[in-house]
């Protein structure tokens, strides 16, 4: 009797300390979850402070009067004269106008450098396409200088360093007060493809040869993953090629990703002699890449359709194909496309293979075609991550941004197809 | 005619094939009294002529755009007068260059030897010639195929056995592609990794501590031997993945525990697809996220605390990627603890254990396998990941294991030895495949081991 006591005693003085554990247990896994869902926090609130300003750009508006003296230019139809041309002084001329106190040579070249450096091309282009404006005065929208573009958007920003000399600052601060220096949405982003110059930059031209891309990737990996699963659970045989086909799948489910880049370099351009940095290549190389995605989760779905519906159509009298098209496939489609749809955002925001063939190039051109050269929206962000001018830091989140938007679109795409779509048998 | 353009050409007659068949078909038919007389509905004699057309000219057309660059190449080196031949594959590939930009204008003829412009023009030549012979055969091989499965429209073929047995051969096909990829990697990396070693010995691969991958652009120059020894990489590769893993596998275990014991649904149905989202973010994010913002905080914490971390430290590489596997590790776990059977719980906790002590002294060792197959999957990831260590670990082949310096790793090197231009031939772009061939080998090693344990553990409970 006196030993069951003092062992409920004992396991009473326990308690406390039992409880306790029991507490702190319980702590630690809301600690990891905090810390994981935190980081996830940290993540996106880092990439929406730093990128937000790469949706906006800075304008210098100026009515430039387009002299033909100033320019040594007296008729925009002459290709010699034009390329001879002096096209900033008029934008200088027009700065002066609102800075009236910068009138030495020196002070004249460090009022041209608040403009970007395409504001001459711009000019010329003006002229080029109407001869007519010659001696008149157009209202001109620049990009400004990077530098001064980082000047207004971060000057209180201690991570930015600024480049202008203090003179220069005086002169932006007095010109935005003006309001001749001005910020907008940067359509430039959304219109353009790459740029030596941050302001000039946009990613146009990586969102096309992404498209092209998943493309190229849905053409090959969609109808060949869902005929692959088909056979598998349909009609494969249980043999040992079956057995290594399957193997093989799994493993290549779990092979890094650099490994299909060295695959597409040996390969399709080494032994195929198929050209660089092109979407079809990158499209296969991601295809391939996908497959296993899509066979697996096809599987899943052609498993959950129940079998009393192929008995029914095999018991009026349909050949297995048959049954397999008319009911076994339209039945598994949701399932199907959901896979493909996540296993597609995977390849979307894939960089590594990609870097190996050759997709890391520095292209200006929004590419047109399949076979012509192109990057894709991650490598663009990769390449503009590590430039070394800080205003591509504020554009790669802006584009990480976009790619998270697509991305998370997508998903929600394959989550409502689910919801949708889905049967419970 | 461009293949781009021929595809769509070849689907076109396929459909003009079905219809043309599908008529046919029914034409046949209507003397014997309707299409009940068929032994196939006319739907499959139609499928088999679309078959017959397109499959034949598919195959044609990618043989000949597979091999067409190579043998055009071999022609136009065949044309160079032979005191020119190039002696090396890497000569044969600039003198290619040269000829391929004069052709395409992109270099002035005045500048290169009259042999080169001879081949230009032999190089325009031949392409054009491919490119119309190539139509005309993809053209030639479509018609064809669909005349032959025209002319056998008949009520006496079932072309239903026809065509469900080629789309059964198709469907195979397809699933063989995996085996296809796998067989393409083995051989892709072998190739090069053995002509690798015959430059450097697999030894000195193996166990040389240094690793500088120069090549001299003189034979003569100052350090033009190369140093190939991938023991560095391998350190750095595990001091990284190593970091990951002590924050991915607390963290996610603790959170599936907490997730599958715990939560309420509500939380537990908020919190998982969250935590999920973690998996879905591309890695070029999280390499800008440890490049940018990761590794400068800890160089500013560690020179608060008086220490010497270098801005592209292994620890911040290895911190994010982490977390990045934070959620494989999590939904793996959440699976096998959720495969322990419930009576083991129920009987746990009748005799009157804590929730915790539950979890520790009885779900835990019974999951154990599965979690530790788990673990081996995550570190796979962890050692193929490539973007996050490419922005944020550098490039310096340090061997140490402090973790507030700078490393390389297998696959940054990879990336770097690869991105650009290179020359097909040299040691440096060569050893690029040896570690493909090292990384492939480590991973897939990890992988089967990871699913033999997962499986066999599945099993016990099953």
């Amino acid at each position: 009797m006196s030993d069951q006591t003092t062992q409920a005693e004992i396991v009473r003085n326990s308690l406390k300390r039992r409880y306790r554990k029991e507490r702190r247990f319980r702590l630690y896994g809301m600690l990891a979850i905090f810390i994981a869902l935190g980081s996830l926090f940290v993540l996106f609130a880092d990439i929406i402070n730093k990128g937000h300003s790469g949706f906006i750009k800075t304008t210098i508006t100026l009515d430039v009067t387009l002299d033909s003296e100033m320019m040594y230019l007296d008729d925009p139809r002459d290709e010699d004269q034009l390329s001879m041309a002096d096209f900033v002084a008029p934008i200088i001329a027009a700065l002066q106008e609102h800075v009236p106190e910068a009138d030495s040579a020196a002070e004249r070249r460090e009022l041209g450098r608040l403009v970007g450096n395409y504001a001459a091309s711009e000019v010329r282009n003006l002229l080029e396409n109407n001869p007519d404006f010659l001696g008149t005065t157009q209202t001109m929208e620049f990009l400004a200088h990077d530098r001064v573009s980082t000047y207004v958007k971060h000057a209180d920003d201690p991570s930015y360093s600024i480049k202008l000399s203090e003179q220069q600052q005086e002169w932006v601060d007095e010109l935005v007060e003006k309001g001749v220096i001005d910020t907008s949405f940067n359509d430039v982003l959304f219109s353009r493809g790459d740029s030596r110059e941050p302001s000039n930059a946009g990613i146009l031209g990586a969102i096309v040869g992404s498209l092209l891309t998943m493309l190229v990737t849905l053409a090959i990996a969609f109808p060949v993953g869902i005929a692959a699963a088909v056979y598998l659970e349909e009609f494969a045989p249980q043999n040992k090629i079956t057995d290594f086909i399957e193997v093989n799948i799994n493993n290549l489910a779990a092979v890094p990703s650099i490994i299909f880049g060295l695959l597409g370099l040996a390969v399709f351009i080494g032994l195929f002699g198929m050209p660089r940095s092109v979407p079809v290549v990158g499209g296969m190389v991601l295809a391939l890449m996908t497959l296993p995605t899509i066979i697996i989760s096809s599987r899943a779905a052609i498993k959950s359709v129940p079998p009393s519906i192929r008995e029914a159509a095999e018991g009026v009298g349909a050949s297995k194909m048959q049954v397999v098209m008319h009911h076994v496939i339209p039945l598994a489609m949701p399932g199907m496309l959901t896979g493909s749809i996540i296993g597609m955002a995977q390849a979307l925001g894939e960089t590594a293979p990609l870097l190996l063939i050759g997709m890391v190039a520095f292209i200006v051109d929004v590419p047109d075609g399949f076979f012509d050269s192109a990057t894709v929206l991650p490598v663009q962000i990769y390449l503009w991550a590590s430039a070394s001018e800080q205003g591509f830091v504020e554009l790669a989140s802006a584009g990480i941004m976009v790619l998270l938007t697509f991305m998370i679109s997508m998903n929600a795409l394959a989550i409502w197809l689910r919801k949708r779509l889905e049967r419970r048998w | 005619m461009q293949t781009a353009n021929l595809l769509p050409l070849v689907l076109v007659l396929a459909l003009i094939a079905y219809g043309l068949a599908y008529m046919r078909s029914r034409a046949v038919a209507a003397p014997l009294g309707g299409i009940r007389n068929l032994k196939a509905l006319p739907f499959y004699y139609a499928a088999r002529a679309a078959l017959w057309c397109a499959i034949p000219a598919l195959i044609v057309l990618a043989a000949w755009a597979g091999f067409e660059g190579q043998v055009i190449q071999g022609i136009v080196i065949a044309t160079l007068p032979p005191e020119s031949w190039p002696e090396s594959p890497g000569q044969a590939s600039l003198i290619l260059s040269q000829i391929s930009n004069v052709a395409a204008g992109k270099l002035n003829p005045e500048f290169v030897p009259d042999h080169i412009v001879a081949a230009a023009s032999v190089l325009e030549a031949m392409e054009s010639r491919s490119e119309n012979f190539k139509a005309a055969l993809v053209l030639l091989v479509a018609v064809g195929g669909a005349t032959f499965a025209w002319t056998r429209v008949s009520p006496h073929v079932n072309a239903r056995l026809n065509v469900e047995t080629t789309l059964r051969r198709i469907f195979f096909v397809c699933a063989a592609l995996a085996v296809l990829t796998t067989a393409g990697i083995v051989f892709s990396v072998i190739f090069e990794t053995v002509r690798f070693f015959n430059r450097v010995p697999i030894s000195e691969f193996l166990f040389s501590t240094s690793w500088s991958p120069q090549t001299a652009l003189r034979a003569d120059q100052v350090g033009s031997e190369g140093a190939f020894g991938v023991i560095p990489l391998f350190t750095g590769t595990l001091l990284i993945s190593a970091i990951a893993l002590l924050v991915a596998v607390p963290v996610g275990l603790l959170s599936a525990i907490y997730l599958s014991e715990y939560a309420s649904r509500r939380v537990r149905s908020t919190a998982k697809p969250v935590l999920e989202m973690l998996a879905g973010i591309p890695t070029v994010v999280y390499g800008f996220f440890a490049a940018l913002t990761v590794a400068p905080f800890i160089r500013d914490v560690a020179e608060m605390v008086g220490l010497e971390a270098s801005s592209q430290s292994a620890l911040a590489a290895g911190l994010v990627m982490g977390i990045m596997i934070v959620p494989f590790v999590s939904s793996l776990s959440d699976d096998v603890i959720n495969a322990v059977p419930q009576t083991m719980r129920d009987g746990s906790l009748a005799l009157g254990a804590t929730q915790s002590e539950t979890m520790k002294k009885v779900i835990f060792p019974a999951a154990l396998p599965g979690i530790i197959g788990g673990i081996l999957l995550a570190a796979s990831r962890a050692i193929g990941e490539t973007m996050i260590v490419v922005m944020a670990a550098g490039l310096a082949a340090n061997l140490t294991a402090n973790p507030l310096e700078s490393v390389t790793t297998v696959t940054v090197q990879i990336a770097t030895l690869l991105v650009g231009d290179q020359e097909f031939d040299s040691a440096k772009t060569l050893s690029a495949f040896a570690l493909g061939m090292l990384l492939f080998i480590v991973t897939l090693l990890l992988n089967v081991v990871a699913l033999k344990i997962v499986r066999k553990y599945r099993e016990q409970y099953e």
